[in-house]
């Protein structure tokens, strides 16, 4: 009998509590990729259109927005739906991801109070799925930018920097707001409305040259400015996005996720202790 | 020079602490008020206090008292559901909680996808779930059925895979409700079969019951818990007649 390789757990050994999640999160990647997994066919055979409506849903929403703010209250941004859609995109999964992690504690809760699991593999399964959403939209934008008369550029080939980008700051924000709401049973309401506000104080409708200057501020302080110019340059430009934006994008990511790790590690034990 | 005695499970001291859910403050804007108010009140309510014992491998205890007298709460610990408020415990060997049979199905997966999923909640890998997949639908004997969601299965073929899927693990320790045996009675004698083959092979076990007859059968050691503590704790037979007398006559508790 080789005592030596049995596991041992003691509860009264402490290390540094942001080292010992990551730790524990490494250990359980199979279970993240097994929840992304359930997610998506679970939603997939629900949907009567299946893979087909995470297509035609950006493609409505660019329709409507289109009518609103380049028909109706024509704000003169040159090709409107390119410059919505390309923006939007990520918008969509980030307010897609961030949601879902603060309105899912209670399911979470359903197994994390019968089995020892990191709690953080539900944010990370959250982003996992969005991800995958995310890139099943890029297939109608792409098809839309190619339509619009704006033909394959190499600065696409940036995208998937943006993503990785984009996708940290998500991961960040996400970890905050699902420790939050593991707590507290009306951060999920409040981050709605305060996600539907941000929304609109992003250039994503209208271009930052469109903002009165003395409202500029708001805008250039927004971290969401440079994460969704991630995404815009290259489509809509057909450039790479300039160093600022790519310094400030980068600095939002790694200090959301630092923060959101941080926190997370510090409070989900108790946070997440609800009877 | 780790000697073979060292116990599976020890735990010293170990108390519980759960917020009163009174005092619970429930929402962000009620606890940023109380906060600024100073009026943050840590009301406790005790799960568990001062529990000592430990486990020697091998080892076949019966946990018994009445609803709420904390046996849950002693799982939850030794499972790390939760971590003590206070004291220490330590577990040596993988542990298999089996309280809660199928966790983590869901009705549009197939038999198939819901045992690689549950295998992952349990801690393995795809591969590994793979491997055990051909036993697991043996022993379940839902084999022509893994491939259909589980949405089509009747409750009693649900049982059998969340059994079979729980039970098809090597582990050192296993945590076992007593309301494990399901479906009809030639498939109860086959977890009954299963349970005794863990105890063949020398696995420590915790057994969580409310029949005494059950304790004194299969325990080397019953455990009687009352208001969060450990009251008695010796051979099954002694620790069950001192619980009998007290539950049924209102002799007091030792």
């Amino acid at each position: 009998m080789s005592e030596a390789s049995l596991p041992v757990y003691d509860s009264s050994r402490r290390g540094l509590k942001w080292l010992e999640e990551a730790a524990e999160l490494w250990q359980y990647r199979h279970l993240v990729v097994e929840l992304v997994l359930r997610d998506i066919k679970v939603r997939y055979k629900r949907s009567f259109l299946g893979v087909g409506w995470s297509m035609l849903s950006p493609l409505l929403n660019m329709l409507a927005m289109t009518w609103v703010f380049s028909l109706v209250l024509r704000t003169g941004v040159r090709n409107f739906p390119v410059y919505y859609l390309s923006g939007v995109v990520f918008w969509s999964f980030f307010s897609q991801v961030t949601n879902h992690t603060a309105s899912m504690t209670i399911d979470a809760m359903e197994i994390t109070k019968r089995v020892h699991i990191p709690r953080s593999v539900f944010v990370l399964a959250s982003v996992g799925v969005g991800l995958v959403n995310l890139l099943l939209s890029l297939v109608p934008l792409i098809l839309i930018v190619l339509a619009m008369g704006f033909p394959f550029h190499a600065s696409w080939l940036f995208l998937p920097v943006a993503v990785l980008i984009g996708a940290l700051f998500t991961t960040g924000v996400g970890l905050i707001v699902f420790t939050l709401a593991s707590r507290f049973d009306d951060v999920k309401e409040t981050y709605m409305v305060l996600v539907q506000a941000w929304f609109f104080v992003t250039p994503i409708v209208y271009t930052p040259s469109l903002v009165p200057e003395r409202f500029r501020p708001i805008v250039r302080y927004n971290p969401m400015t440079y994460l969704v110019e991630l995404f815009r340059a290259p489509l809509y430009d057909g450039w790479l996005p300039g160093p600022n934006t790519l310094m400030f994008g980068i600095l939002a990511a790694l200090s959301a996720l630092v923060v959101g790790w941080l926190f997370y590690s510090a409070k989900i034990e108790d946070y997440g202790a609800r009877n | 020079m780790a000697p073979a005695t060292e116990p599976a499970i020890s735990l010293e001291d170990v108390s519980l602490h759960y917020r009163v859910p009174s005092e619970m403050v429930g929402t962000l804007k009620e606890y940023a008020i109380r906060k600024l108010q100073g009026r943050i009140v840590h009301g406790d309510l005790v799960g568990l206090r001062n529990v000592s014992f430990s486990v020697s491998p091998g080892e076949r205890i019966g946990v018994i008292g009445p609803n709420g007298a904390g046996k849950s709460t002693l799982f939850r610990v030794i499972a790390r559901v939760r971590r003590p408020t206070s004291g220490r415990i330590v577990i040596r060997g993988r542990v298999a909680p089996l309280l809660e049979l199928g966790l983590g199905f869901h009705g549009e997966l197939t038999g198939r996808e819901n045992v690689i999923l549950h295998g992952a909640l349990m801690g393995f890998s795809r591969r590994q779930m793979l491997d055990r997949l051909p036993g697991i639908a043996e022993f379940s004997e839902l084999e022509a059925f893994l491939d259909a969601p589980i949405r089509t299965y009747s409750t009693g073929m649900v049982a059998r895979l969340a059994f079979a899927a729980a039970t098809d693990v090597d582990p050192d320790i296993l945590l076992v409700d007593e309301a494990l045996s399901v479906g009809d009675e030639r498939f109860t004698a086959k977890c009954h079969g299963r349970m005794a083959g863990f105890r063949e092979r020398g696995k420590t076990f915790l057994l969580v019951t409310h029949s005494l007859a059950e304790v004194r059968e299969n325990c080397s050691r019953a455990l009687w818990v009352l208001d969060g503590s450990v009251v008695k704790d010796g051979p099954p037979d002694e620790v069950c007649d001192a619980y009998h007398a007290w539950a049924s006559g209102g002799a007091p508790a030792a």
